[in-house]
C-alpha cells in the first residue's frame, strides 16, 4: 500500500471517527438539531464548529505552501459563481438531510453501526447520483 | 458536560469529534491537496462523476468512513442508535444523492471545507440546506410524522 491510499485512507477513518464520537452517525442526535423550532439540541452546532476551526488553521497553513506533502499540486474548487443550481441542489440536500437525519458521511460510516439501516440509505443516495448523471451525461 | 437549558446536549463530544473532522480534512488537504467532501468522493468511487482524483484514492477514503465509526464503537461498547424506517431512508437518501451533486457538495465539502476557506458557493449552500432542513423536521413535527421510534 502507498501514500497515496494512506493519506486518505487515515482520513477518511479520522473522519468516521470523529463523525461518531460527535453524535453524527445518530440519527436523532441529527434531527435534535435540525429541531430548531422544538426541542433543539445545540450539538452538531459544536462538531462544525470544532471541525471548522481546525479546517481555517489548515487553510492558512496551505496558503503558505507550494504543494501538498504527498502529491503534486493542489486539486481544489476555484468556482465563486452563485447559480440556481447551486442553491437548488442544496435546498433538496437539506430535505433529505431533515427526513432521515443522515448526510453522506454519516451513512457510510453507519455501515459499521447499522448495516441494513445504512446500506438502504447509500444505495438510495447512489442511486440519486446516478440519477442526475443520467440526466446531465458525462462530462 | 452539561450545556445549561439544553439537557440533551453533548457539547463536549461535538467539539472533540469536531476536532477530529478538521484534523481529517486537513490531513487531506495538506496531505493529498483535496477537499475531503463526502458526496464528491464517494460519487468519484463509485464511478458517478468525473475528476482528476484517483478512485483508488477515492474508496480508500470512503472505507475509513465505517472503519473509523467500526474502531469507535468497539472502543466505547455503544448501543447502535435508531434510524428512519426503510421507505424514508430510501426517499431521504434519493433526495440527498440528487441534491449533492446539484448542489456539489454536503455537510462536508460545503460545511467543513468551504466555510472554513469563506467560499461564498459554500457559505450559501450552507445556508440553503440549514434552512430547508430546519424547515423539513418543522414540517414533519407539525404534520406528526414520527421517524425515529
Amino acid at each position: 500500500m502507498n501514500r497515496d491510499i494512506l493519506v486518505p485512507l487515515a482520513s477518511g477513518t479520522i473522519f468516521g471517527a470523529g463523525l461518531t464520537i460527535g453524535g453524527m452517525t445518530d440519527p436523532a442526535r441529527v434531527r435534535g438539531f435540525l429541531d430548531l423550532f422544538g426541542n433543539w439540541d445545540p450539538t452538531l452546532a459544536f462538531v462544525m464548529g470544532g471541525a471548522v476551526l481546525v479546517m481555517a488553521v489548515a487553510w492558512l497553513i496551505q496558503r503558505r505552501m507550494a504543494r501538498p506533502i504527498f502529491a503534486e499540486g493542489f486539486s481544489l474548487p476555484d468556482r465563486s459563481d452563485l447559480t440556481a443550481r447551486l442553491v437548488g441542489g442544496s435546498a433538496l440536500f437539506g430535505i433529505g438531510w431533515g427526513i432521515a437525519g443522515l448526510c453522506p458521511g454519516p451513512g457510510f460510516a453507519a455501515l459499521a453501526i447499522a448495516p441494513g439501516s445504512a446500506a438502504i440509505f447509500v444505495i438510495a443516495l447512489l442511486v440519486g447520483m446516478l440519477a442526475v448523471r443520467l440526466v446531465e451525461g458525462q462530462g | 458536560m452539561m450545556l445549561p437549558g439544553f439537557l440533551d446536549a453533548a457539547p463536549l463530544a461535538g467539539l472533540a469529534g469536531g476536532v477530529m473532522i478538521g484534523l481529517a480534512a486537513a490531513i487531506m488537504l495538506l496531505g493529498a491537496g483535496r477537499i475531503a467532501g463526502v458526496s464528491g468522493i464517494a460519487a468519484r468511487a463509485f464511478g458517478l462523476a468525473d475528476g482528476s482524483q484517483p478512485r483508488s484514492q477515492a474508496w480508500a477514503f470512503v472505507i475509513g468512513l465505517p472503519l473509523g465509526a467500526l474502531i469507535v464503537m468497539s472502543l466505547t461498547g455503544a448501543a447502535a442508535p435508531a434510524f428512519a424506517s426503510p421507505a424514508l431512508l430510501v426517499i431521504a437518501g434519493v433526495i440527498v444523492g440528487v441534491g449533492t451533486r446539484l448542489g456539489s457538495g454536503c455537510t462536508s465539502g460545503h460545511g467543513v471545507c468551504g466555510m472554513s476557506r469563506l467560499s461564498q458557493r459554500s457559505l450559501v449552500a450552507v445556508a440553503t440546506f440549514m434552512a430547508t432542513g430546519f424547515a423539513t423536521v418543522a414540517a414533519m413535527n407539525a404534520l406528526g410524522i414520527e421517524v425515529l421510534s
